[in-house]
């Protein structure tokens, strides 16, 4: 048996030529005993370095998944140094204002830095005995977010979007606009783009100029035209400097990651690969527990003042919620905003489908005390209002509008106020929460107050009609 | 720690390794991987190779490292000071983790579930020389303020008891009896083990009768559990899965709850880990934490801890069952159990199912619900352990393969409906693809304890609810204002009991919790209201005054206003509810 130690020592070995190449993953036989998930580097014929991670390990193969991609490699010329640890991330906060891509190497010409320290890439999940309740309500201008899919500090709030939707200007205001009232604290943000086009980071880089917050930003960049296999690590390096920022350096972390669908289909393209049973069309079983991974890596830590906040952006292909991805997204994150077609069509912005978003955090940061207390009441009375309007108008196709009660002609009416004055808002307008509660019940003003049963009689005095 | 090297690793694939030159290892053996001493259990043996699944993170694992036997079983512990615990998947109490590798979970970190130094007050109850079998009692230790602890003479075990320790202080490893069995002396301590994998024997199974009352209207009238009962709880994300299991943990008439995450998200637990001990059971006055044990595995601990997680807590279930108490056991979610099982077959590359699911799927589903039941326990009392499943299908299509094979070993099923919940209709228990076969079982314990109505009522009300479902398709194509008064005021009276009765809100200090007797007061007004308005309309009152009476409005707010402790003012409302039909039948009477 090997100690520890001597696998250190058979780290300097080296092997020369690769047993067989598979898309992203070498193969190498007969090697010394090599340890699960440990990094290796490959240096092919022309002396181009390439790094990677052992997938499977036996005593007669070991399978490397190559994050640079496999073309342009030999399989005699190629050498393969194991090096006996766990991919690492050197953090250091001077990584913020810089591009990276996703390994964490620059790519914007700036130098190599030494980190303060390694940090294995693959994280430690949290012990919940050691968690913070998330119950910070962080304001973000948006009426829709605040009044009624509250974002709390801590939160990991997914946004469901469709190709050709605004899900890009939504996050960019977000990352501008939030805040937490009264305070004014140390915030960074983390922005990793897994296979997104150049204009998406362009777009993202220069909001962040405008705003001039880039030296807050740290970009972990995984283009379109990288390599598939490197943003299975991109997600992953990011969140590495965001919990040495949060839990360190007791910073508030905004992460964006831009699009998990991509980073859902480089897991398939490996799992494929590797000839795995496959579960739903063709995503690997492992999915829901791979996915957890990255978004439990959130959250608040008792006795630390930083904290994660996690704003994943997702396409759900063909606009369908109960695809896999935006699915078990949805079953691991608090909560979800999720984009409307139809609304975006009717030049709504931002296009956030009312019944289907949900914040599971809201609940315990509303109310007396963090926003004002009839905070959760009028959300769950503008829930139910606009469900009904939604009936109204399906009726209203069948029957037509003017067959309608007087009544759902007021819910009619509720319903396009609540759409244009409450929902509807500019790209670089910011509400505050009094401001956003106030267009709700400006709203709620069109229906009758013996309609508002999940309001009580106290706030519809002071509230209603005023 | 064990030292006896069973084998070594030849492969390691994520949780799973397959190891080499096995000598003597036992199935489902506890073992220690490699220099970390991994967690893991022997799933497989053939031959001089083994399959062994790994609780803990297994990177740096690298063939040739060795494998190491523990010589038992997989099993928990089981003893005083486990209630008010937060355990992981395979019982280690994660506080004591935290002080051992802080806010992140580290690995190999060995902890006993029971704390070995704390000292417990045991008091004797049976007497030495006597015979005695084993589950019986041999004392008692106060383990909390409200629950009495029995201590158990461990199922494996009977004879005469040669010794039987005097009242005092001991820890859970102190010899505390010993009894002879076969001519030899053994030794007994307040702790026992138990392999997880195995339920624990009882006397005989009894029949079911009496309701575990939730205080969840919806579950209590109209799709009750029996104690002793299996339901499931599938829905989509957001659909309220959660928030239905914690309501049910909080405030259910259980003596313990056994709160299982199993696979889900971490701040759900740190939320029962703050909220549950600020809670006070209205029955005992005290801490809902004094009841509850929490077993924790989110979805990024190790996955093949999250398959052990589900028996680790029915064996816990099992072990307070035994003492003589009614157990609730919560598990969120099994469909992450199911999936660990998927993920763990095929690493091992077996052949699949459907969707993948290993083809034993069902039969470990069926063990698992099976471990439920109304018991005659060793030690003569009866004690119950109920499960309450909850399911997450993709895509919140029910007929995938976890919901379809729950349902056939369940027989209660709470179908959670995306469309109450996107209105925030909570708990959004479908009534129309909901049911419960246990109520037959449990409806002489309503009529004796409310009312011999109860199920005339029950089924009156669900009889309003079908018909509206007609009434809303004739709707959708012609609007209400075609439909006769009649109709539509079935349209209103369902409206009215969804919204005051089968809606509850569960963050309102009232609402939260209904007792039987306010869950009966209140499904006799709103079905009183029905009778008598069907009699006023035919008497010619028009729907417009029906709808105008102010008691409408009382009617809808009792569910906030009328605690459980003052029922009577839902008497004082159904007065009022008279008089107001008296007389607007006394103005139409006058009428004609």
């Amino acid at each position: 048996m090997l100690q520890q130690s001597d696998r250190l020592l058979l780290s300097g070995k080296e092997y020369i030529g690769l047993d067989r190449i598979d898309g992203p993953l070498a193969f190498v036989a007969k090697t010394h005993p090599v340890g699960y998930r440990e990094i290796v580097e490959c240096v092919d014929s022309r002396g181009i370095l390439r790094t990677g991670m052992v997938l499977d390990t036996s005593a007669d193969t070991v399978v490397i998944q190559i994050f640079e991609g496999t073309s342009g490699m030999t399989m005699p010329g190629t050498r393969v140094r194991f090096l006996g640890k766990p991919l690492q991330l050197a953090v250091t906060e001077k990584m913020l204002g810089r591009v990276w891509n996703g390994l964490g190497k620059p790519i914007d010409g700036g130098p190599v830095l030494p980190g303060d320290a390694e940090h294995d890439v693959n994280g430690m999940p949290i012990n919940p005995t050691a968690r913070e309740y998330p119950r910070d309500f962080i304001q973000t201008g948006i009426s829709v977010i605040d009044g009624m899919n509250t974002l709390i500090r801590g939160q990991k709030l997914p946004i469901f979007s469709g190709n050709g939707l605004p899900h890009n200007e939504l996050a960019a205001q977000i990352a501008r606009q939030a805040k937490i009232r009264g305070q004014a604290e140390n915030f960074a943000v983390v922005f990793a783009a897994m296979g997104v086009k150049h204009d998406v980071a362009r777009y993202f880089i220069r909001s962040f100029e405008e705003t001039g917050v880039l030296e807050n930003v740290a970009l972990f960049l995984s283009l379109a035209d990288d390599p598939s296999i490197e943003r299975l690590v991109t997600p992953r390096s990011a969140l590495t400097l965001a919990e040495f920022l949060a839990y360190e350096k007791n910073m508030h972390v905004l992460v964006i990651m831009t699009d998990m669908a991509n980073y859902c289909e480089s897991l398939r393209e490996i799992s494929t690969l590797r000839g795995e049973i496959p579960s739903r069309k063709g995503y690997p079983g492992y999915l829901y527990s791979d996915l957890a991974e990255i978004y439990e890596r959130s959250g608040m830590i008792k006795g630390i003042k930083g904290s994660i906040t996690q704003l994943p952006i997702l396409s759900m292909p063909n606009d369908d919620i109960s695809h896999p991805i935006p699915d078990l997204t949805g079953y691991i994150t608090e909560g979800q905003i999720v984009f409307d077609r139809e609304m975006h069509a009717r030049g709504i912005y931002p296009p956030v489908a009312g019944l289907p978003s949900l914040s599971r955090l809201m609940k315990d940061g509303i109310g007396e005390g963090m926003t004002r207390e009839d905070h959760p009441h009028l959300a769950s009375q503008l829930f139910a209002a606009y469900s009904y309007v939604k009936d109204v108008r399906n009726l209203a196709s069948v029957i037509g509008e003017e067959e309608l009660t007087p009544l759902d002609h007021q819910y009619i009416e509720f319903g396009k106020k609540f759409e244009e004055q409450f929902v509807s808002q500019k790209t670089g307008e910011d509400r505050t929460i009094e401001q956003t509660l106030d267009r709700g019940w400006e709203s709620l003003a069109l229906l009758p107050a013996e309609e508002l049963h999940r309001v009580t009689e106290e706030e519809i005095q002071k509230f209603y009609g005023k | 720690m064990p030292e006896r090297i069973i084998g070594n690793i030849h492969r390691v694939n994520g949780p799973v390794i397959e190891a080499r030159g096995i000598t003597d290892a036992l199935m489902l053996e506890l073992v220690a991987v490699g220099k970390q001493r991994l967690i893991g259990e022997v799933i497989k043996l053939e031959k001089k190779q083994a399959v062994i699944q790994v609780y803990e993170d297994t990177t740096g694992l690298a063939p040739g490292d060795e494998i190491y036997g523990s010589g038992s079983l997989l099993s928990v512990e089981l003893g005083p000071g486990m209630i008010g615990t937060i355990y992981d998947g395979i019982e280690r109490p994660l506080e004591e983790l935290f002080k051992a590798s802080g806010n992140f979970i580290g690995k190999g970190v060995i902890s006993t579930a029971l704390n070995r130094k704390k000292l417990w007050h045991f008091r004797p109850s049976a007497s030495a020389g006597s015979e005695i079998k084993s589950g019986m009692i041999l004392g008692t230790v106060q383990e909390t303020e409200n629950f009495t602890h029995s201590i158990l003479v461990p199922p494996d075990l009977s004879g005469k008891i040669i010794f039987l320790a005097k009242e005092g202080d001991y820890t859970v490893t102190d010899t505390i009896a010993s009894l002879s069995q076969n001519g030899q002396e053994i030794p007994v301590s307040m702790l026992q083990k138990w392999p997880i994998r195995n339920p624990r024997p009882v006397a005989e199974r009894l029949p079911l009768s009496i309701p575990l009352i939730t205080g969840q209207r919806v579950i209590d009238t109209l799709f009750p559990i029996a104690k002793g009962g299996t339901v499931a709880i599938p829905g989509g994300f957001g659909t309220g899965k959660t928030m239905t299991q914690h309501a049910i943990a909080k405030w259910c008439d259980a003596d313990i709850i056994v709160y299982i995450g199993c696979g889900e998200r971490g701040n759900e637990m740190t939320d029962v880990l703050t909220e549950f001990p600020k809670l006070i059971d209205p029955r005992t006055g005290k801490s809902l934490m004094e009841r509850t044990v929490l077993i924790a595995n989110t979805s990024n601990m190790p996955v093949s801890a999250r398959e052990a997680s589900i028996y680790t807590g029915a064996t816990i279930a099992e072990y307070f069952r035994d003492q003589g108490c009614h157990v609730a056991v919560m598990a969120d979610s099994t469909s992450r159990w199911a999936e660990a099982l998927r993920e763990l077959s095929g690493r091992m590359e077996e052949m699949p199912a459907e969707e993948g699911f290993p083809a034993y799927l069902p039969t470990r589903i069926a063990e698992f619900y099976e471990r439920a039941g109304y018991m005659q326990a060793l030690c003569g009392k009866p004690g119950s352990v109920s499960i309450i499943g909850a399911v997450s299908p993709p895509g919140g299509d029910f007929s995938e393969p976890v919901t379809q094979h729950t349902k056939r070993f369940v027989r209660c099923f709470w179908g959670l409906d995306r469309q109450l919940a996107n209105a925030r209709h909570y708990p959004a228990i479908s009534w129309l693809e909901s049911y419960s076969e246990y109520l037959a079982d449990i409806t002489p314990w309503w009529e004796k304890n409310s009312g011999l109505e109860w199920s005339k009522l029950r089924s009156e009300i669900m009889d309003v609810l079908q018909r509206e479902v007609r009434l809303q398709q004739v709707v959708k194509l012609v609007g209400p204002d075609a439909l006769p008064d009649s109709q539509r005021f079935i349209i209103d009276v369902c409206s009215l009991f969804k919204n005051a009765f089968l809606q509850q809100n569960s963050y309102d200090n009232i609402d939260r919790f209904a007792s039987a007797d306010k869950q009966f007061k209140m499904l006799k007004i709103i079905v009183e209201y029905y009778r008598r308005g069907v009699q006023a309309l035919k008497q010619g009152v028009t729907l417009i005054k029906l709808r105008k009476m102010k008691v409408y409005q009382d009617i809808i707010k009792m569910k906030f206003t009328v605690p459980n402790d003052d029922t009577a003012q839902i008497d004082k409302i159904t007065v009022r509810l008279d008089r107001a039909f008296s007389e607007l039948e006394n103005i139409y009477a006058a009428a004609v």
